[in-house]
Order: structure tokens, then C-alpha cells, then sequence
């Protein structure tokens, strides 16, 4: 236990000091969000139904940058070979590992979706859900991620692969996390609902992606 | 503790490093792994360590109680597991809540390997030398019986080298073992020498590591 909270602390500190990718991921959403009404066109009837749906894609988009650097960092520079000579279980240093770049990347991007709802035109209801939403599925899409990371560990810019490899599985939670954010405007299905099948798509992304992301990276070794 | 390798094969990438390895460590002993350049010392080093699994043989540990052989032993090599960005200090605490097993706060650590004035300074502004200084303090900050050492004097001046020859006997002395893959004298006393040779040098000099075929 002290192993893994050294492990999140150190993690943190590394974000802090370094920056990096936790910023970036913000301003990457931003510049998604910021470039659509330029796209669309200034119809704000059209970006309010669309709203959530951009949202989610952005931050779909904004997980995968940094997660490449996840495990490869501490590949590259021999600290994997000391965590996996850690008493702990490498399922807990994946775990520890994903917490803390949720708090880095995930966490901020939900905290800050209401302010960039503001592009898109959402009313207060639309970007409560939509903040809510992307609260309890961004842990999925992080988790979800762990796996490709965890994958492509070991090879040298594999950040595309990565892509490649995690957005198809990326796309249930983006199903729910759109369709509870919209089912908040009106219509015909609970908020709750697909709220719930999102809080169980994160449960489910916790456990399968913590044992399959040590598993590969025992895998790699 | 105690460290058996018997009859170790190692092949990656189709490629045969060394095969027939044997060897036996008791309590206090050390093992100095020899060898040209590209003969496998590292890569005998990652199997002890867990990271590669041999082709062939065993690696088991004894009187050891409950711990895994991963959760027994130190390495330093050429990755030396430092975070750029954090300070010897904070890599070292690090290293030790990590590792479990306490016995030197990382001050002391560092100010035993003339690194004490290092302790806040970001491990990037340091040289190479003094890195892999910080990364020799880790064996120090947490107790663990075997030591696996790549080429641990690399990039290191005279006064250091002594201070981990120092280092060493004094692991040796309360029951530690060494292994180190080295090019030069460590000031091991009375280390056993394991020579892993490629065939066409080998005359049959090193029996207990004939490594027989290797293709290039």
C-alpha cells in the first residue's frame, strides 16, 4: 500500500514538475471544441443538439495524448524493471499508475468540460450531464488506454499504434457517455440509465484493463 | 541466502546467446560475470533479475522465507531507473517506499557516496558519474540480499569505485551476495569468476560456461 501511494505521489510530482501531458490534453479539447463551431458554422440551434457529441469526441481524442508516454517513460528508463521488483503486485503499480494519470488528464477535462460547453452553446442542464458524464466515463477511456499503452510499451513511437488499437474499443463509452449527456436535454430514456451502464462500463474497464495492461506488460518482458 | 543457476539457456531473437550455464552462491559470496563485449553478461543479469526468461535451466533462490527471487535482489545497470525531473533525494524515497525494507534514510545514503550536498538538486542537472552514484546509493536505502551490479564502475572516479568496493564487502560481511558483470577489478576479495565465452574463442577454458553454439 505504501508502495503504490509512493508510486501516485511520485507520478504527480512528475506531472507537476514536468507539465507535459496533463496541460496538453486540456489544450488539445480546447482547440477540438474551439475548431467545430468554425466548421459548422455559427448555427446555434445545430451546436446545442450536437454539443454533448463534440464534447465526448474531444475528450475521447484528448485521452490519447500522453497516455503512449504511460508505461514507456518508466520503460525507457529501467524504473518498470524496479516496480516489477516491487513487493507489490504489478496489477497494483498499473492501478496506481492509471489513478494518477487520470488525476492528471481525465479529472481536469471533466472539471473542465462546463467552461468549454460555453462554445458549444449547451445550457447549464446540458453541461452539468455532460461534466457528469465525462466524470464517471473518462476513467474508462483511461483504463481502456492502459491496455494499448501497456501494449506498446516497448516500442519506440508507438503512440500511433496505440490509436490505432484503443479507439475501437473506446467507442461503448462514448455510445453511453453520449447518450446519457443527451438523454438530460429531453427524450424518451432516463438520465439514470445510461448514467448507470457508463458507471458500469468504468467498473468493468477497472478491472479488465488493470489485469490485461500487467499482462502485458509481464508479456513485453 | 541462497542463489542456484542450473544448466541456464538463454536465446533471443532465434539468436543462442550462452547455454550450460551453471552456478551456486552461498551467504557472503560474490560472483564477477566476465566476457567480451556482446558475450551476454547483461543478458544473464536481466534472467537473475526475472526479466528475461531462459530458454532452458532454472534460476532458484533459498533460504529466503516467502520472497520471490524479484523481491530479493538490487540492480543497477545501464538503465539506471532515475527520474530526470525529481531530485536524488525524491527518487530515492521513492526507491525505498517502493522497495520496502528501509535501513538508510537517502541523506545518508548519498552523503555515504560523497553525493550529500546532491540531495535537492534534480537528478538531470547531475553528471554520469554522479548518477549512477544516486543509483549505487539505492542499494543502501532499502536491505535486500542480492545484488546484481552491470558494469557498476562505469562512468565512476577512483574515490568511488573504492567507496563501493567498501560497500560490497560490507554486504558480503552480514551474509549478501554479488554478482557484478564487469571488464575491470572491483576489489572483490576472493570473488569466483564465471567467464562466458563465445565458441570460437573458446578452448575449453571456462567449463562451467560453455556456451557452445551461438550464431551471429
Amino acid at each position: 500500500m505504501r508502495a503504490l501511494r509512493a508510486l501516485v505521489a511520485r507520478d504527480l510530482a512528475l506531472a507537476a514538475r514536468v507539465g507535459g501531458s496533463g496541460a496538453l490534453s486540456l489544450v488539445f479539447f480546447l482547440m477540438i471544441v474551439a475548431l467545430v463551431p468554425f466548421a459548422l458554422g455559427p448555427d446555434l440551434n445545430l451546436l446545442s443538439r450536437i454539443g454533448p457529441a463534440i464534447l465526448w469526441l474531444a475528450a475521447v481524442l484528448s485521452t490519447l495524448i500522453g497516455l503512449d508516454r504511460l508505461f514507456q517513460a518508466d520503460e525507457e528508463d529501467g524504473s518498470l524493471d524496479l516496480m516489477s521488483g516491487s513487493p507489490a503486485p504489478l496489477e497494483g503499480v498499473v492501478l496506481a499508475k492509471v489513478l494518477a494519470h487520470w488525476l492528471t488528464t481525465g479529472l481536469p477535462l471533466a472539471l473542465a468540460s462546463p467552461l468549454f460547453g460555453l462554445l458549444v452553446a449547451l445550457d447549464g442542464r446540458a453541461m452539468a450531464a455532460t461534466a457528469l458524464t465525462l466524470l464517471v466515463g473518462t476513467p474508462a477511456l483511461t483504463f481502456v488506454g492502459a491496455v494499448g499503452a501497456a501494449l506498446t510499451a516497448s516500442i519506440r513511437r508507438g503512440g500511433l499504434i496505440l490509436a490505432v488499437v484503443v479507439l475501437p474499443l473506446m467507442i461503448p463509452t462514448l455510445i453511453f457517455g453520449v447518450s446519457a449527456s443527451e438523454s438530460a436535454l429531453g427524450g424518451t430514456v432516463p438520465f439514470t440509465t445510461p448514467l448507470a451502464i457508463l458507471c458500469a462500463l468504468s467498473l468493468i474497464a477497472g478491472v479488465i484493463g488493470t489485469l490485461a495492461a500487467a499482462a502485458a506488460l509481464r508479456w513485453s518482458e | 541466502m541462497r542463489l542456484t543457476a542450473q544448466d541456464l539457456a538463454v536465446r533471443r531473437s532465434g539468436r543462442r546467446i550462452f547455454s550450460g550455464l551453471s552456478f551456486a552462491l552461498g551467504p557472503g559470496e560474490a560472483l564477477m560475470v566476465t566476457g567480451r563485449n556482446g558475450a551476454g553478461k547483461s543478458t544473464l543479469l536481466a534472467v537473475l533479475a526475472g526479466r528475461l526468461k531462459p530458454e532452458a535451466g532454472t534460476v532458484t533462490a533459498s533460504e529466503v522465507g516467502e520472497a520471490t527471487l524479484s523481491e530479493c535482489l538490487h540492480v543497477v545497470g545501464h538503465r539506471d531507473g532515475l527520474k530526470s525531473p525529481l531530485t536524488a533525494e525524491e527518487n530515492l524515497a521513492f526507491a525505498r517506499d517502493l522497495l520496502g525494507a528501509p535501513t538508510a534514510s537517502p541523506q545518508a545514503a548519498l552523503e555515504e557516496l560523497g553525493l550529500g550536498h546532491a540531495l535537492r538538486l534534480p537528478v538531470a542537472y547531475l553528471s554520469a558519474g554522479q548518477r549512477r552514484r544516486v543509483a549505487l546509493a539505492r542499494l543502501l536505502v532499502c536491505r535486500r540480499p542480492l545484488w546484481l551490479l552491470d558494469e557498476p564502475t562505469a562512468a565512476l572516479d577512483a574515490a568511488s569505485q573504492e567507496v563501493l568496493a567498501g560497500m560490497m564487502a560490507r554486504h558480503r560481511a552480514a551474509g549478501g551476495l554479488v554478482i557484478a558483470a564487469t571488464h575491470q577489478a572491483l576489489g572483490l576479495v576472493d570473488a569466483r569468476e564465471l567467464r562466458i565465452e563465445a565458441p570460437a574463442a573458446s578452448t575449453q577454458a571456462a567449463p562451467a560456461a560453455a556456451a557452445d553454439e551461438v550464431w551471429w
